[in-house]
């Protein structure tokens, strides 16, 4: 369908950007466009005001920043995927990112895009609050940092007020630790029923520590923090993290929907953390 | 194209590629959407969010005043309200149909119906203020399931109808003359030791056609005819249907169907926004033009299949079966759309299958759901038929403890004993099953799969397999004109060709079929290039304009190259014999002393000829012509088959079903199909690719679900799961060919038998997995919540660790 | 009304547009470039899947100003001097369209996909085209012509 008629800008700074939203009390971001635009098309939204912050370069790029990874809000999943930056130190982002949607998509739709839409659907937010990442917001008092833990309010609702804009995500580094998204779905193309990010540190066949994220079982991106501690100290075979993963549902309350109801999601959760951190595990 | 393909020996069954691809492959198309005349106004629809409502009031006011609205227009504005759409089939003489408005005039009866038009200048305008048009609904109670429907005192969708049961159509075998007394067989053998009976109740899911072209309309007022162009599979029925419902004068009406995307039976309709917008369109005296967005076509374009099915098989212990009986409810939605009532009687000759069931009682209760109305989709009642016999063998050799391939050959009907009428009154031309059911094992590594099987039981492995057969035939090539008549539908089956020479050697060739991705340019050349002796590229296919094409039946019902096909070589043949006396006039002969071949008529026992295309010159320039000839070769044929065409194929489908997870993946997926002789087999293992694509996707992803207000709540793509490509497996398409016997090409239909083959297939295979578990009936789409759900409280020991291929690399990698 | 200048197969075009303008209606209903089609409203089926600065997008995501200064390739420019693109001879030598739909979109993204996966397995194949339906063909002469375009050499 065609989207509702309204008034565009298209700063070229982030400045710029927040003092437009400022203005504005119905203006909504556009970052890659691969949420917002089939929202606008079937008119779920008819915001007054766009404001597309794609032509701010200062918002793309991964850098090396000592301890983290600093990834520009308006990075393209595209970027994620093939980063080398992100493959060595963050991989588990750039093996969720790979599952994003379709190739398209990930060509277009961005980082910081779909962490501020906060779809619990979604694959990146699990992988974000697993890896501890900060999110980087800017707002007309200057910049603040919140974690991604707390970053993820409720639905499609995220810690960034009407007037702020998401600008960078830093990414505690995690080099050689091993990493899987196991994302279940029924087809390819559909959003994740549950999905759960896993990474391990391996140290001499046991696991040293674990982090543990689970897409669609909540409102918001569950950390599966029961299973981590019971990883810990565990051997890294099949037995002893299906052991552990029993205790993936712990803290989650997951939807009923047309692909399976609660039950289902939290048995679904068990099994599929085990096979992810059996898979982070070997890799 | 570049460069000419070699020329084959013989264009018929060369693996020709096609004329229609040129224009497809570079964007060289004409979609009806890509049509806008200088002048086109563009017609939004305001559509019902409720299923079931009276319509109280509706407020156009301020839609009116918006920018560029040209005008708002509601039912009352449609013929005065008193237009209504149409069912050519009326199933049975006391068969209720409902008044049926273009727009809806005092109560929607679907979510999705259409309740006003808004007319604008631009599309964008005609949105827009298609947002504030206000109606105001008396909400009334839906009806959503078909048993409820038809209990006492149950909410009725057409409170003057008196019942939501449209029609009780009953095929019985013993009423008909045509086999034994099914439910006195079934009695007999519920009381008999040496006898059993196998009762179920299958779902047929309601499923959405989804061809990738949303329709679109354009109206043109303008010329001395009217000329609609319509993304459809029938122009030719659409110009009929709407001269009558809306008294257009037939003559004065022209129907284009374009470069059409896709169809698959759900363009095989009349839709009230036809009827809508050629009224609307005359009255405003401007070219008027509507493009359904995705969501309104999952609302408002015809669903397909519906069922439910209760089907009872009696067989003696040894596996021969005694009787079938099968039961339906068939969910008919709001209103009866063009062959909406017809479409499980289409399956009523079939749920017999390939075997020979001395006793057969078919009956189907037609009911009316304040639902998007139901129709043809891809197999329009085949599927349904083959999907009930396929699995209650697979249930019946469960029960008795036969091998479910021995139990099928067993019943079926041998190669010998062709032709062959069933106890459903149809005689099958030709077949032969063995040949195709051996051809499949082979391909498939049956018995490799089935001793996977056992080790994987044995083993309790997680990932159990599971093998699914089908063994299939179907009734296509719609029909027999005569046939038609006594079933009560209100059209014929013949289909028409006309067969032009033009005076450069040039053929012309009009088909009435409407072709819309299955190749019928690039298979009618090669049957007249062979026919005639002319080469592949200089035959032009015209088909798809009423105006080009006035005499025509269209396409739907695997019918095109069965009857169509024929016609074009009756016509082709009747050339060849005008051609023939001008041509022995030219070589003053006799013509009984001419040979025809490779395009040239000559004079037998010398070398003394001309070619056809010289003929066709002498008779454009009609120099010397015998007296009584006229100047011109082109001829037509109208030709109406004698029966039906009866493909079949056997169809073996492996699954891994993960028990932890309840996910189905399809390890391998085999199709031997015999559609008798093959005019080009690339196109035709492209049906069958596409067909078996949309079989599987019925197994196992695609389901229209509605909630309990009677909103579709799959209506997209995003909820709506179709499958995209690595979602489905890599399949083995292969061939037996029996010619048929009841047309001279020796051909079979095929553009249906794909997707009525494989259903079946795939679901047999999930319950072969689970079997062991109990479990003997999953409700499709299988979905993993499904499957898993069956096997829960039937787990005999915990899990071993997975061993399928698909986790291997996983255990591999982390066993230390 | 926002001024955009965007290059779509090698011309260039200037037009005022309103910002609500989805790229592919701009392809379309403006600039003619009817090669590309718009299959649904939720971009699942790829059939809209033009090439933006050399990389595969939907073109029904994006909104036309969001091209202003970039580089479009649509179907329409893919044959050069009346010569087919190998993707393009690939599709008919396989028989990877029947109704034709779904096919720009589909050509296009298998290009792309190339770009990635210069010499795709089954699977890299079926991957890089998930974000295409197709209705009529299964996909499996699709798979087979983009296999056979990579052997053939049909990455840009």
């Amino acid at each position: 369908m065609i989207p509702a008629s309204f008034d565009y800008h298209a700063p070229s700074s982030v400045e710029e950007a927040l003092r437009i939203l400022g203005q504005h009390d119905d203006a909504k971001v556009l970052a890659g466009g691969q949420s917002l635009i089939p929202v606008l098309r079937l008119r779920l939204a008819a915001p007054e005001v766009i404001v597309d912050i794609g032509r701010i370069e200062e918002l793309r790029g991964v850098r090396d920043d000592g301890d983290a990874l600093a990834i520009g809000a308006m990075t393209p999943h595209h970027t994620i995927e093939s980063d080398p930056l992100v493959h060595e130190h963050a991989k588990l982002l750039a093996l969720a990112t790979e599952t994003v949607a379709d190739p398209q998509v990930r060509h277009r739709g961005t980082f910081g895009g779909a962490l501020a839409h906060a779809d619990p659907a979604g694959d990146l937010p699990a992988p974000v609050v697993a890896l501890g990442a900060e999110m980087v917001i800017a707002g007309s008092g200057g910049r603040r940092t919140v974690a991604a833990a707390d970053f993820f309010e409720d639905l499609f609702t995220t810690a960034l007020a009407e007037d702020e804009l998401l600008v960078e995500i830093r990414v505690p580094k995690h080099t050689g630790w091993g990493a899987h998204y196991e994302k279940f779905t029924r087809v390819s193309q559909q959003w994740s029923i549950v999905g759960v990010a896993a990474a391990v540190r391996v140290e001499g066949g046991s696991i040293a520590e674990a982090r543990v994220g689970l897409t669609n079982m909540g409102s918001t991106p569950v950390r599966a923090t029961a299973v981590e501690q019971a990883l810990v100290g565990q051997p890294a075979t099949a037995e002893a993290i299906r052991s552990a993963a029993a205790a993936a549902a712990e803290g989650t309350s997951p939807p009923n929907d047309a692909n399976g109801d609660a039950d289902y999601r939290r048995h679904l959760a068990t099994v599929l953390t085990g096979r992810a951190v059996l898979a982070a595990a070997g890799a | 194209m570049t460069a000419v393909e070699e020329r084959p020996a013989a264009e018929i069954g060369s693996a020709r590629r096609r004329k229609e691809d040129q224009r497809l492959i570079t964007g060289r198309t004409r979609w009806t959407d890509n049509i806008t005349p200088q002048g086109t106004l563009h017609l939004r629809f305001v559509r019902s969010p409720f299923a079931h409502a009276r319509i109280a009031g509706i407020d156009t006011e301020a839609a009116r005043q918006a920018p560029g609205v040209v005008g708002v227009f509601t039912g009352r504005d449609i013929g005065e309200g008193k237009l209504s759409m149409f069912t050519v089939w009326t199933v049975t003489p006391d068969q209720k149909a409902p008044q049926h408005p273009p727009i809806a005039v005092d109560t929607v009866n679907f979510a999705g119906e259409a309740v006003a038009a808004v007319v604008a200048r631009s599309a964008a305008e005609a949105v827009d203020a298609a947002e504030l048009v206000d109606v105001d609904y008396e909400e009334l109670p839906p009806v959503l399931d078909m048993a409820a429907a038809l209990a006492d005192g149950a909410d009725l969708v057409h409170p003057d109808l008196g019942s939501n049961l449209s029609a009780h159509f009953v095929l019985d075998s013993a009423e008909a003359g045509s086999g034994a007394d099914a439910k006195q067989a079934i009695e007999d053998a519920r009381s008999s030791e040496d006898h059993v009976v196998v009762e179920r109740t299958f779902r047929q899911q309601r499923l959405v056609p989804a061809f990738m072209e949303p329709r679109s309309i354009v109206v043109d007022p303008t010329g001395e005819q009217v000329t609609m162009w319509s993304a459809t599979q029938v122009p030719h029925v659409s110009r009929v249907a709407l001269s009558l419902i809306t008294g257009v004068s037939e003559s004065k009406l022209r129907v284009i169907a374009p470069d059409v995307g896709g169809g698959f039976g759900g363009k095989l309709q009349v839709p009230r926004e036809e009827a809508a917008l050629l009224v609307l369109a005359q009255k405003l005296g401007r070219p008027l033009k509507w493009t359904e967005t995705r969501s309104e076509c999952f609302l408002s374009c015809h669903h397909g299949r519906d069922q439910v099915q209760r089907i009872t098989v009696s067989a003696k212990r040894d596996g021969t079966v005694t009787a079938l009986h099968a039961d339906l409810l068939a969910d008919m939605g709001a209103y009866l759309c063009l062959v909406t009532p017809g479409i499980p009687i289409l399956g009523a000759f079939m749920f017999g299958g390939i075997y020979k069931f001395p006793a057969y009682r078919f009956e189907c209760r037609n009911v009316f759901t304040t639902k998007t109305p139901t129709d043809a989709y891809r197999g329009a009642g085949r599927p349904e038929a083959t999907f009930a016999v396929e699995r209650i063998m697979d249930e019946l050799a469960a029960e008795l403890g036969m091998e479910p391939l021995e139990l099928r050959e067993k019943n079926w009907i041998k190669h010998e004993e062709f032709p062959y009428t069933t106890s459903a009154g149809l005689e099958f031309d030709s077949g032969n099953y063995e040949a195709a059911t051996a051809k499949a094992k082979e391909l498939f590594g049956y018995d490799a799969l089935r001793a996977e099987q056992g080790r994987r039981r044995e083993a309790n492995d997680p990932v159990q397999l599971g093998i699914g057969i089908s063994t299939f035939t179907e009734m296509c090539g719609l029909a027999p004109s005569r046939v038609l008549g006594a079933l009560n539908y209100a059209a014929g089956g013949w289909e028409n060709a006309s067969v032009r020479m033009l005076p450069t050697g040039k053929v012309e060739v009009v088909t009435g079929t409407s072709p819309h991705g299955q190749g019928h340019e690039t298979a009618w050349s090669q049957i007249v290039a062979d026919r005639l002796g002319v080469p592949f590229e200089d035959i032009e296919i015209l088909h798809g304009d009423t105006q080009v094409s006035p005499k025509g039946l269209d396409t739907y019902g695997s019918r095109s190259l069965v009857v169509g096909g024929i016609a074009v070589t009756k016509a082709a043949d009747k050339v060849i014999e005008k051609a023939k006396v001008i041509a022995a006039h030219m070589l003053e002969a006799n013509p009984d002393d001419l040979e025809f071949g490779g395009g040239r008529f000559t004079v037998r026992g010398t070398d003394k000829g001309v070619s056809i295309a010289e003929t066709a010159f002498a008779a454009f320039s009609a120099h010397d012509l015998p007296d009584g000839v006229e100047a011109s070769l082109d001829s037509d044929a109208t030709f109406d088959p004698e029966s039906f065409s009866y493909p079949h194929g056997t169809h073996l489908c492996a699954v891994e079903v993960d028990t932890e997870t309840g996910m189905v993946t399809i390890r391998s997926y085999v199709s031997v199909d015999d559609v008798g002789k093959v005019i080009n087999p690339v196109i035709v293992e492209g049906q069958v690719h596409g067909g078996v694509a949309q079989g599987i996707a019925q197994a196992l992803y695609e389901e229209a679900v509605y909630d309990e207000s009677g909103t579709l709540v799959t209506g997209s793509f995003v909820d709506y799961l179709m499958p995209s490509a690595p979602d489905l497996p890599s399949l083995v398409a292969d061939r037996t060919e029996t010619p048929s016997t009841t047309n001279d090409l020796g051909v079979k239909g095929v553009g249906e038998a794909g997707t009525i083959a494989s259903t079946p297939a795939v679901v047999n295979a999930v319950i072969d997995a689970v079997r062991p578990f109990g479990i003997n009936d999953i409700e499709m789409p299988c979905t993993p919540h499904r499957v898993w759900s069956a096997l829960q409280g039937r787990r005999p020991e915990a899990p071993a660790v997975p061993q399928s291929e698909q986790s291997t690399a996983m255990t591999q990698e982390g066993q230390s | 009304m926002t001024r955009i200048t965007v290059s779509v197969d090698g011309t260039s075009y200037t037009d005022d547009v309103e910002p609500r303008t989805l790229l592919v209606h701009h392809l379309r209903e403006r600039l003619g470039k009817t090669g590309t089609v718009v299959g649904c409203d939720t971009s699942n089926c790829g059939a809209c899947t033009v090439h933006l600065d050399g990389r595969s997008v939907k073109s029904c995501t994006m909104l036309a100003v969001q091209a202003d200064g970039h580089e479009v390739t649509t179907i329409e420019g893919l044959a050069q001097d009346g010569e087919l693109h190998p993707m393009q001879k690939a599709f008919h030598e396989h028989h990877g369209l029947q109704c034709g739909y779904c096919t720009p979109g589909m050509i296009m993204q298998s290009i792309d996909l190339l770009v990635e996966h210069p010499d795709p397995s089954e699977e890299d194949v079926r991957m890089g085209l998930e974000g295409n339906l197709c209705r009529c063909t299964g996909y499996q002469n699709i798979v087979k012509a983009v296999r056979a375009a990579a052997t053939g050499g049909a990455s840009q």
